[in-house]
């Protein structure tokens, strides 16, 4: 890569308070360039992102609702002063249940500070599914329910991040029976502005995406009719899979442990969910880039689509179980049932007509 | 009566057209479809490239089925009478009970086979159900197809259904259809059969050459 002069000035001039912290110009570059190449932008935005990121400090917070925190494990599993510490030092994070250091009273005021102080002015991520029966009972924090508290904070945002399923669209605590009323944060507070970035756990790279096209150009990114941003959730993940040549072919693996499943060959017959899933997850991966589910030789469950435990399952089969009939029953057994006594009938339909009279009745 | 018979032109060639390419896409999609749901050939080299092919031939097959669906449909409204649109909607009082003693007659319950030249009112109804479950197979198959196929027409042709319905979904009654599909066709040769075997009108020849023969029964001429 090749800067001006003046880019590159610019970039020392925005490194000086990373420096200060332990991030090496080499690790903020690294960054810059990793973020630009997710967003899918050109080389020459890497500057851009360089200033953009080191200039302001927004604030942020975190809630989390119905959730198990997998969200945060993810953010904070990074091994490397990469995303994670470099995110954390560019944001003003003021309030994240599970790693602040306040408690009761005063965490809840540093949280009613921002909403009060920055109306309008700071970003929130949110974890978890938000409960709307019975007047949203079923998640309460200090004494308020989880649907108060992202109306009000939510509500007087800048912007909301959804991080995992459960936040974007209700996820495992939605699934059929849905006994809390589970809803995602863009159902439960339809007029703030909210992104989704589902995933159980989300990519952390996404999220640290999202906030790096919010700081670089002001806005949010372009997202489809699901609420997600094309540049994380544009690409099917059969289509980047890096074992969709052994799909074409023809080479499936027909049980765990096979020698087709030694070999790495696809996941299809399996159950594997990548034709149904739209997620860059076989281009970032997980954990800073060291593996993903299909490259650990386990099928995509379709984790970022909306309904995934409903509309996904049975996991380890190619098609969903037939309504109405036992669960063990697939499409195939009812489709070849079905023709089977559409023969039968007919074979009967052929003896009676043997055994009736020919002629016709006047 | 044999010698007092007369020819009827009732199926003109865009009817016998499209009905024969309907067979050959039905087949073509049925066996590279259940490929697609169900490997069952497993290929023994890399080079191979099983799947692809399966599914370039589906696709292909998908085209020629939507393109002779959109002629039959033209000449429901450009063909004679026997093609129109009308025999699908067989609801007046009169056609209920042609409809009814087609019933009885296939069910034995009756001796007297609906002398019709065209459709009876049993199959017309039928036809209509076929038509819609050919619509459901177009609009599933290309919703299932626009996923990795952004574009327009696509969108038009069946994307809008993703987001209603949810991709499994969509595959799953897209795979049962298929098999509804492969039932009526059964149904659809055997009682082909059976009424020409009755009637002695020429039905099964008819989807060859067009013509039918009249007995004088006949109530559409």
């Amino acid at each position: 890569m090749n800067f001006s002069d003046d880019a590159l000035h610019k970039i020392a001039e925005s490194m000086e308070p990373l420096s200060q912290k332990g991030v090496s110009r080499r690790d903020f570059m690294k960054f810059c360039a990793t973020m630009a190449a997710i967003l899918a932008l050109p080389a020459s935005f890497i500057p851009k992102i360089a200033e953009a990121i080191s200039g302001k400090k927004p604030y942020l917070v975190w809630l989390e609702f119905q959730d198990c925190a997998g969200n945060t494990e993810a953010l904070l599993r990074a091994t490397k002063p990469t995303a994670a510490k470099i995110i954390l030092d560019i944001l003003s994070v003021d309030y994240h249940e599970t790693i602040m250091a306040p408690a009761g009273h005063q965490a809840e005021k540093s949280l009613m500070d921002v909403v009060k102080n920055q109306k309008g002015n700071y970003l929130v991520v949110v974890e978890g599914s938000i409960p709307m029966k019975d007047g949203g009972v079923y998640c309460c924090i200090s004494g308020k329910s989880a649907v108060d508290i992202a109306k009000e904070v939510c509500g007087n945002a800048l912007a909301t991040i959804a991080v995992g399923t459960c936040a974007a669209y209700g996820g495992i605590p939605a699934a059929n029976p849905n006994p809390t009323g589970a809803v995602g944060v863009k159902e439960a507070v339809p007029n703030a502005t909210v992104i989704n970035l589902p995933g159980c756990p989300v990519n952390v790279e996404n999220i640290t995406a999202c906030v790096v096209h919010f700081l670089t150009f002001g806005s949010l990114p372009n997202t489809d009719k699901f609420g997600r941003p094309y540049f994380a959730y544009g690409k099917r993940i059969h289509d980047n899979c890096e074992r969709r040549a052994h799909f074409d072919a023809g080479q499936f693996v027909r049980q765990w442990g096979d020698e087709a499943h030694r070999q790495g060959w696809c996941l299809y017959e399996m159950g594997c969910k990548g034709p149904e899933t739209f997620k860059n997850c076989p281009t970032v991966k997980y954990n800073e880039g060291t593996s993903w589910p299909v490259q650990a030789g386990h099928g995509c469950i379709g984790c970022a689509e909306p309904n995934f435990w409903d509309t996904m399952t049975p996991f380890y089969r190619r098609l969903p179980s037939v309504p109405g009939v036992s669960i063990e029953t697939t499409a195939d057994k009812v489709g070849a049932g079905l023709v089977a006594a559409t023969a039968a009938g007919i074979l009967i339909h052929g003896i009676g007509r043997a055994l009736s009279p020919k002629k016709e009745e006047e | 009566m044999a010698n007092e018979r007369n020819r009827v032109y009732a199926w003109e060639f865009p009817i016998r057209f499209t009905h024969w390419i309907n067979v050959i896409c039905i087949v073509a999609l049925s066996v590279t479809g259940f490929y697609v749901g169900n490997p069952f050939m497993y290929a023994v080299s890399s080079k191979q490239y099983i799947m692809g092919w399966m599914r370039l031939i589906h696709f292909i097959a998908a085209y020629a089925f939507l393109m002779s669906m959109i002629i039959r449909i033209y000449w429901a409204f450009m063909g004679n009478k026997y093609a129109c649109y009308t025999v699908w909607f067989p609801f007046s009082g009169k056609k209920l009970g042609e409809f009814f003693d087609a019933l009885k007659f296939y069910l034995f319950l009756s001796k007297k086979p609906p002398y019709t030249v065209g459709h009876h009112a049993l199959a017309g109804f039928t036809y209509l159900i076929v038509y819609l479950l050919f619509v459901f197979e177009i609009v599933s198959g290309f919703a299932l197809y626009s996923v990795n196929h952004k574009g327009a027409i696509w969108q038009a042709l069946g994307g809008w259904l993703v987001g209603i319905m949810a991709l499994p979904i969509i595959r799953l009654y897209h795979d049962l259809v298929m098999y509804v599909l492969i039932a009526f066709t059964l149904i659809h040769v055997y009682f082909s059969w059976y009424s020409d075997s009755r009637e002695k009108n020429g039905l099964m020849l008819s989807i060859f050459n067009g013509y039918k023969f009249i007995t004088g029964k006949e109530s559409d001429i």
